[in-house]
């Protein structure tokens, strides 16, 4: 995973609540069996004025001109500005790989659906949450500033915007721990292997019926198909 | 000190390792796949050289990408004609033979959608901790599992270390006290729990739902309103065991059989709240407030009952919620104050891992018995939610009385439910769907979804508009 130090970007402001992960990516593209090439179809139903498809050259298809995103003073945006329970819907982690293949690596939300919230942090992209009045604030200061840029530090968990005191934000210390060094999970988890297998076999004894089927199943499963 | 509430429990019970800072490891005694939200799981396992952990927790069936006609499904994988769709089922069965999981291929007569297919072969057991890359894993928690979506990232985890890294959540506790009136069901209960509450409003809590009215849905309805405690925000819900559990378990392929069973059976009584469990939030609702739902918005809690009407916009005094249904009427084509029941429709889609289980079919089916769909209902499917309720369906003639009525009996999976496969709603077009999401583009790009029962869809079917069902009977 990418490290996640410190983000300087511009702002884009979406400005509606519930978000679902249908309007971050939309499911026809969720087809694919790549993790990558999701940014091009970004909030694909609101950015284009016709329904995308897998296989049709994004480059050709006519823009929303009224979208946030097509918007000129947005253009190269990495930080997203958002409403309450962004990310609700579906678990499916494209949402997050559409964001990150954009360019968006911090999310700004009073709050999150909990999956979406988790999915970000697997991700490199750092959801921050902040009071509903810091984000009207923000919402109101974007649009009136063109060009409107933060810093994300996140060793020091501060925002800092132009022309007014820095923001202090919350995060979990461990996932600013594997954030700030690149960590897989994957890999953390491994090095408490031998608790895994210790805690298995306890549980293994205690509930074996969890354990009890053959290997692959198949042998109850062709009793079953009789009944 | 307090008791233990049943997510307690079944967390303590499960719990490697526990940091400081309350991140936690869980051990998960079962794993759901699909092949919409794993190729990049199993290509990462592939990468780092590594093997599940446990291959045989693992338990996987195609259901969002593939055919739902026969004549397609006849003609195994070269029936799916969109090459994408093909690849991504195609890549399911090679990883799962390749891995050596358990797999339930497209033309396995009992395949269907994973969440009704888990509990149908017992591979949902109660205390299990259970997931899936699919937030509607909730469902599973009515069988008193504890049960929740992941993404594809935590699938890998899962596949190459049998644990789950998480936070434990909060508690909620949700009591519907009293007997349900005649033509109310368990997909009108938590619809209407979702107008109380919100989309947001279980966020970071598990939901235990409990109370009479609970305690007396078959199974079938239980998982009905689990399945939906993700559209309320939370990860998981759950609802105790009782002999109505023991029962629907018993004798299903993957149980536990002969002393075995009995031992299980008995570890499984103690999987309730203690009665002096400490919940962090409570709610009640009384079942005989609760009439049939109907959601007219693009959000599951813009749900109002069949006798209501549309929200004015007037009536909404904050400002952010005004724009929110603003927006929503916009999308849905509709105005503030119609009545629900002058909403005209133009499809029906009766099926989805909410509402597709036998007991669903036999509803619908006892509404449209003798009946003849509407003119102006264009398109009208029933989509069993595996080959094992299909077969049933036709061993009791309900397929017969679809068809009788003009609606098309298809073949199992998630269909018009997200609309991956061909079974899209056009724009513009309004749908009864006895599906869990009215998102925009839900059930096809500019389509307008409505939430119900089968009983209301069914009945939707037949008046090409919604109606009461406590008015049919
Ligand atoms: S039926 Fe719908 S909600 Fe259920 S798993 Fe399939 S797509 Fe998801």
């Amino acid at each position: 995973m990418k490290k996640f130090t410190v983000e300087s970007g511009l702002v884009m402001p979406l400005d509606r609540a519930n978000v679902d992960t249908d309007f971050i990516i939309p499911k026809q593209f969720l087809k694919s069996i790549k993790r990558s090439g999701f940014g091009v179809n970004l909030f694909d139903e609101h950015r284009y004025l016709d329904k995308g498809e897998p296989d049709t050259d994004n480059r050709s298809r006519p823009l929303n001109p009224d979208f946030v995103l097509n918007q000129a003073r947005y253009q190269g945006a990495s930080i997203l500005l958002a409403r309450d329970n962004f990310g609700c819907g579906s678990s499916r982690e494209h949402a997050p790989w559409a964001l990150d293949d954009y360019g968006f690596r911090v999310i700004l939300a009073p709050s999150y659906a909990d999956i979406f919230f988790n999915n970000c942090f697997k991700n490199g992209i750092l959801p921050i949450v902040l009071p509903r009045q810091t984000i009207d604030e923000l919402f109101a200061a974007v649009v009136a500033n063109e060009g409107y840029t933060l810093e994300v530090d996140l060793e020091q968990q501060t925002l800092c915007r132009p022309n007014a005191s820095d923001i202090a934000f919350e995060v979990d210390s461990f996932r600013k721990h594997c954030l700030l060094n690149g960590l897989d999970d994957i890999g953390i988890t491994l090095e408490d292997a031998e608790l895994i297998t210790a805690f298995e076999s306890r549980w293994r004894e205690k509930a074996p019926w969890y354990f009890a089927q053959s290997r692959n199943g198949a042998a109850e499963n062709t009793d079953a198909a009789d009944g | 000190m307090s008791g233990k509430t049943l997510y307690d429990k079944i967390w303590d019970s499960h719990l490697v390792k526990e940091r400081e800072d309350g991140t936690s490891l869980i051990y998960i005694d079962r794993h759901l796949i699909h092949e919409v939200t794993s190729p990049q799981a199993f290509e990462g396992l592939r990468i780092a050289g590594r093997q599940p952990w446990r291959a045989s927790a693992n338990f996987a069936t195609p259901d969002h990408n593939i055919p739902t006609t026969s004549e397609e499904r006849k003609r195994g994988l070269q029936g799916i004609k969109d090459p994408v769709s093909k690849i991504q089922v195609s890549t399911l069965d090679n990883n799962c033979s390749e891995f050596n999981i358990f797999e339930l291929k497209m033309n396995d007569f009992r395949q269907g959608i994973v969440h009704v297919v888990g509990p149908e072969q017992g591979a949902t057991l109660p205390g299990m901790t259970i997931v899936c890359g699919d937030s509607h894993t909730s469902t599973h928690g009515a069988l008193g599992a504890l049960a929740h979506g992941i993404g594809t990232s935590e699938v890998e985890h899962v596949l190459a270390t049998q644990c789950l890294m998480q936070k434990k959540m909060k508690n909620m506790l949700i009591r519907v006290d009293g007997e349900l009136p005649m033509g109310v069901t368990a997909k009108d209960i938590v619809l209407a729990i979702i107008g109380k509450i919100g989309t947001a409003g279980g966020t970071g809590y598990t939901i235990e739902f409990g109370g009479e009215a609970i305690r007396s849905l078959s199974i079938e309805g239980r998982m009905t309103i689990c399945n939906m405690a993700i559209e309320a925000g939370a990860r998981a819900g759950l609802i105790a065991v009782d002999e109505v559990t023991l029962e629907y378990i018993k004798g299903r392929p993957f149980a536990p059989k002969g002393a075995l069973w009995d031992k299980a059976a008995q570890a499984w009584k103690e999987l309730v709240s203690d009665e002096d469990a400490h919940f962090d939030s409570v709610l009640e609702l009384q079942a005989a407030d609760i009439e049939p739902q109907v959601t007219w918005g693009t959000s599951p809690e813009m749900v109002s009952p069949v006798t209501g009407a549309i929200p004015t916009l007037e009536n909404e005094a904050d400002a952010t919620k005004r724009g929110n249904i603003e927006q929503a009427l916009r999308y849905m084509g509709l105005s503030g104050g119609t009545a629900i029941e002058d909403i005209q429709l133009d499809c029906v889609f009766i099926g989805s891992c909410t509402n597709s289980r036998i007991e669903d079919l036999r509803e619908a089916a006892k509404v449209v018995a003798g009946k003849r769909v509407a003119a102006n209902i264009e398109m009208a499917l029933v989509v069993p939610g595996s080959g094992l309720v299909k077969q049933q369906a036709e061993n009791e003639g309900l397929d017969k009385i679809f068809i009788a009525a003009g609606l098309e009996w298809r073949e199992p999976g998630c269909s018009m439910c997200l609309a991956m496969n061909a079974d899209q709603l056009g724009a513009g077009k309004h749908c009864a769907s006895t599906s869990n999401r009215n998102f925009e583009g839900r059930q096809g790009f500019g389509g307008r979804t409505h939430l119900v029962s089968p009983a209301m869809a069914a009945a939707a079917a037949i008046h090409g508009h919604f109606v009461d069902v406590r008015k049919l009977a």
